[in-house]
């Protein structure tokens, strides 16, 4: 049961009426680099978000390590989307990361200078050690994605979740963020990913989940990540299926 | 006597009239998520309508204090303009800093005012909290004249307008003078608002301009047929309002023009046919209920195929399905109702009858049709279904069925090797 | 000259205790809440005054915190059930509410005693007359002791509760998967923010009550770039502002309320002008720079 970091069957997400994805049923194992793709509206961060408890769920049953999340909550750590936030904020790169800890503190309790020092060196695995101080809004975006990260590692999590870390960072930020990722694993970490770019796919993770409203395929980078699953994922519409739209709308 | 109906018919025109202007240009100010604007220029005029008073030494002509809110109003909106786009202030901000700062300064002028020797400022207090019932016949040609000015505007106006609310980009990109039809229908918010005043009150001011605009919304998906809506609600609330508020003495009747408008914006929420919150409930029951039940159907025959047995307990589906107890029993309930199901013994287990084993050959069939269908052709465009199949599988009707089957050539089973059970005589 | 002090004082009280909230309704862009809020408590002031009789302040902060709440409750059920944009579902609800307690007082005109004056200007004025008499000992200012406690409330309330209300403002998702409830702060905050805005209301009046909420923070937003100083420099602007306010509103003779909202509002612009790094002069001056000298440097 637990070699699985995640469990998700017959997963529904509605946005009012209209599924937005359908009967997801799938198993990532402990200790994966996964990533999830499909095109754009397939329902990937819906996907996490609906895992995360963030979007209710119309039918179906997470299990994390074997557990519902409420039991689990504090070995999951999930990456927002950059866009998400008001950078405008006032407050600073380290206060930022302080935040991944309020977790792990009781109510009302302020983060100690254990919580601090454990900021500092997360800042110091994604190279932002000198930002601390920094005000949010003077960061470019990749710089912005590492904090990000940061805030995720002192979380201390078993299973990440993270959606689109990629998007629009420089190349230096994704070297970066993908040698966070394989050291992670390497820790035994679970890591699950919203990708977009298909041409780095097998070169960086080792477990791909296709999606395009339904499940189109999980299962390891070789046997998931084929031509075929792709065609299916990305193909364009049909017919059919237009014909269909027509006669419902 | 006739003296009094003379002046209660005034008040019911003056209203009316300001109603609907007020649910007019109201419509603009919601769909450009505006909605609190009024609220803004209402209380920005205030302090305009004290200078008018003490520029004019003491003159109490409406048309001086209507300069001077006119004046300051539109100074507001354009602080309001200026805050947000020169700085890292967010518009909510902006409006409301705008709005308490600017009646802080006309409390200040008014309360300077009145401890001037020709502080009479019974005028002045008019505005504050309205006093419909001290409009007069002069008053009268003022509120016609701005609900002309308001009609004609919007009727000259309406495509720009339509453009400038959808998609003021687009509409600047095809060369429309945005700023200046920007400009034109700031100048009659702040005139309606400012005729408002008189009527309901600085407060309430608000409520004119939003609560007949967004029920309007409720009833249509038209610009037009929402500006329609707008303005007789605004002119209904106006109305009621009006007449109740007549019913005791010493009634205010801004605030029962306001509760009038709520009332009408409540009974559209819950009760207006496509956007309502009743019919929307509703709606969400009967397709949840017809997925469940179509849901359990095909797991009673997959159950019968698997060869688990003719009965069936609920904890047998639960191993094919992710459903509670409770609803499961509710499900089989409803199917029993359908004539699919019967129960066996004490309601432990259930049998498919033969309407129900149709009902549930002809759904694995489309299912499984479907699935086929998808993995062969390996095309799933998200802009079709995005279209409007919210739930394909359950909605294919019987001709697209056909279709799907003849594309496919009636395969004899599904991806995970399943048969596709057909009719008896069809199947090959 | 205790007069003037103790006004000083209750006014400074009442700005800072808004100002503190006030920083987080800026940073949430809830501003028009706190807006809507401060007019909605107006029922449940009025129907606490009905069913006591009495203007005794706890009924009164009870009653009106309850309609700030239902405030803020409404304006999150027509956003999200009935589908409304949040600022028309605001103006909607609390205009209706505002006009609900207009007819009740004015039903009720013998009864309550609450005039119209008062909900637009407030009686900080009178603040030095009106004491609180224990035992045959007058004690003070009555206003005094009820805004001091206000301002308590809400500085435990800011202080122990800082670092959730910091995350579910800066970064809402986050704090779910953390497993701290958003709609719980959310209406912590919203009733912190009632129960100020109803202690004020009767001292300033209720659309300057809106001043004091929004004017300091937004000054202050301009200033700093940390949260923790954010607070604090909306909490000085806003009693230099009841200071400068009371200045001006006794060389013109007029509403010392008024004044208040109108020297807070001076502020903003100052700051909006010459801030260090976020005001229009330095930005300016900045843009300039960068474009004499090719790239910033970073």
């Amino acid at each position: 049961m637990t070699a699985h970091a995640i469990a998700i069957q017959d997963l529904t997400i509605a946005y009012q009426r209209k599924p937005v994805l359908w009967d997801v049923t799938l198993e990532i194992p402990a200790g994966s680099l996964a990533c999830i793709i499909g095109p754009n509206g397939a329902g990937k961060s819906t996907l996490i978000k609906g895992v995360m408890g963030l979007l209710p769920m119309a039918s179906g049953v997470v299990t994390i390590f074997g557990h519902p999340l409420q039991d689990v909550r504090q070995r999951v750590g999930y990456v927002p989307q950059r866009g998400s936030v008001d950078w405008d904020f006032p407050t600073t790169v380290l206060d930022v990361v302080l935040m991944g800890r309020y977790g792990h503190l009781p109510l009302f309790a302020r983060p100690r200078r254990h919580d601090r020092d454990l900021a500092r060196a997360a800042l110091e695995q994604v190279g932002m050690e000198t930002f601390a101080d920094r005000q949010i809004s003077q960061l470019s975006g990749g710089q912005q994605q590492r904090v990000f990260l940061a805030r995720a590692l002192v979380q201390d999590a078993d299973l990440y979740l993270m959606d689109e870390p990629f998007a629009g960072v420089d190349a230096a930020t994704e070297q970066a963020i993908v040698v966070l990722l394989q050291t992670l694993q390497q820790r035994g970490k679970t890591m699950i990913v919203v990708h977009h770019d298909l041409q780095t796919v097998s070169e960086y993770f080792d477990w791909a989940v296709l999606l395009n409203l339904r499940l189109v395929a999980s299962g390891p980078v070789d046997t998931a990540f084929t031509e075929e699953h792709l065609r299916v994922t990305y193909g364009g519409r049909l017919n059919l299926l237009t014909a269909i739209g027509e006669e419902i709308s | 006597m006739s003296g009094l109906s003379a002046n209660v018919l005034y008040v019911l025109v003056g209203t009316v009239l300001f109603g609907i202007s007020a649910g007019l240009l109201g419509t603009f100010v919601v769909l450009r998520r505006q909605a609190l604007i009024g609220d803004a220029l209402a209380h920005a005029a205030l302090p305009g309508i004290c200078l008018a008073f003490l520029l004019s030494g003491g003159m109490k002509h409406p048309v001086f204090f209507i300069c001077g809110a006119v004046v300051t109003g539109l100074l507001g909106s354009l602080a309001m303009r200026a805050i947000v786009r020169q700085s890292r202030i967010k518009e909510d901000t902006a409006l409301g800093l705008v709005l308490s700062v600017f009646f802080g300064v006309g409390i200040l002028l008014l309360t300077y005012i009145q401890h001037q020797p020709f502080g009479n400022q019974s005028g002045i207090d008019r505005f504050l909290f309205g006093q419909a019932a001290a409009i007069v016949g002069r008053d009268l040609w003022l509120f016609g004249g701005i609900a002309g000015m308001v009609i004609c505007a919007v009727m000259v106006m309406y495509k720009e307008l339509k453009v400038l609310v959808f998609d003021p980009d687009f509409a600047r990109s095809i060369g429309l003078p945005l700023s200046r039809i920007d400009m034109i229908v700031l100048v009659l918010t702040v005139l309606v608002v400012t005729a408002g005043l008189q009527s309901v009150g600085v407060v309430l001011m608000a409520a004119m301009l939003v609560t007949p605009a967004v029920a309007a919304r409720q009833w249509t998906d038209r610009l037009g047929a929402m500006l329609g809506y707008s303005a007789v609600f605004g002119a209904l609330a106006s109305m009621s309002g009006t007449g109740l508020s007549t019913l005791a003495p010493h009634m205010p009747t801004g605030p029962w023009i306001v509760v009038c408008a709520t009332a009408i914006f409540a009974l559209s929420l819950v009760m207006a046919p496509h956007r309502g919150i009743a019919p929307r409930w509703w709606r969400h029951r009967q397709t949840s209920h017809r997925i469940h039940e179509e849901n359990t159907l095909r797991t009673l025959y997959r159950l019968v195929e698997d060869g688990r047995g003719e009965n069936v307990s609920i904890a047998m589906m639960q191993q094919y399905r992710a459903i509670s107890l409770r609803q499961g029993i509710q499900i089989l309930a409803r199917l029993e109702r359908r004539g699919f199901v019967i129960p066996i013994g004490d309601r432990a287990a259930w049998h498919l009858t033969s309407a129900g084993l149709r009902e549930a050959e002809r759904l694995v069939r489309r299912h499984r049709l479907w699935e086929v269908y998808l993995s062969r052709y390996l095309q799933l465009g998200p802009g079709a279904v995005h279209a409007g199949a919210e739930d394909i599988e359950h909605i294919l009707t019987p001709e697209l069925e056909a279709r799907l089957e003849a594309v496919l050539q009636h395969p004899a089973v599904d991806p995970h090797a399943r048969k596709i059970p057909y009719a008896t005589g069809e199947e090959r | 000259m205790t007069a003037a002090l103790l006004i000083i004082g209750t006014g400074g009280l009442v700005a800072a205790s808004c100002g503190l909230l006030g920083s987080f309704l800026i940073l949430r862009r809830m501003s028009m809440l706190g807006d809507a809020i401060s007019h909605a408590v107006l029922p449940g002031i009025a129907l606490a005054f009905l069913l006591t009789q009495s203007r005794h302040p706890i009924p009164m902060l009870f009653g009106a915190s309850t309609l700030g709440l239902v405030t803020a409750f409404c304006t999150e059920f027509l956003h999200r059930t009935g589908r409304l944009a949040s600022d028309a579902a605001i103006g909607v609800t609390f205009t209706w509410l505002f006009a609900v307690g207009v007819i009740v007082i004015s039903l009720f005109a013998g009864q309550i005693d609450l005039d119209q004056e008062c909900v637009l200007y407030g009686e900080i004025a009178y603040v030095p007359w009106d004491t609180w008499i224990v035992g045959g000992r007058s004690l003070g200012p009555r206003a005094l002791w009820i805004m001091g406690g206000v301002f308590c409330c809400d500085l435990a309330f800011v202080f122990l509760c800082y670092k959730e209300l910091k995350v579910t403002t800066f970064d809402p998702d986050l704090a779910r998967t953390l497993g701290i409830s958003t709609r719980t702060f959310h209406y912590l905050l919203m009733g912190a923010v009632s129960m100020t805005t109803v202690a004020a209301f009767e001292l300033v009046g209720a659309i300057l009550v809106v001043a004091m909420l929004i004017a300091p923070g937004a000054t202050a937003y301009l200033l700093t770039d940390r949260l923790g100083w954010l607070l604090l420099w909306s909490v000085a602007i806003g009693i230099l502002s009841a200071a400068g306010g009371y200045g001006l509103a006794m060389m013109i003779d007029a509403s010392i309320a008024g004044a208040m909202a109108t020297v807070a509002g001076g502020f903003f612009v100052l700051a909006l002008l010459g801030a260090p790094h976020h005001g229009i002069i330095s930005r300016h001056l900045a843009r300039r720079r960068s474009f004499g000298n090719g790239p910033p440097v970073t």
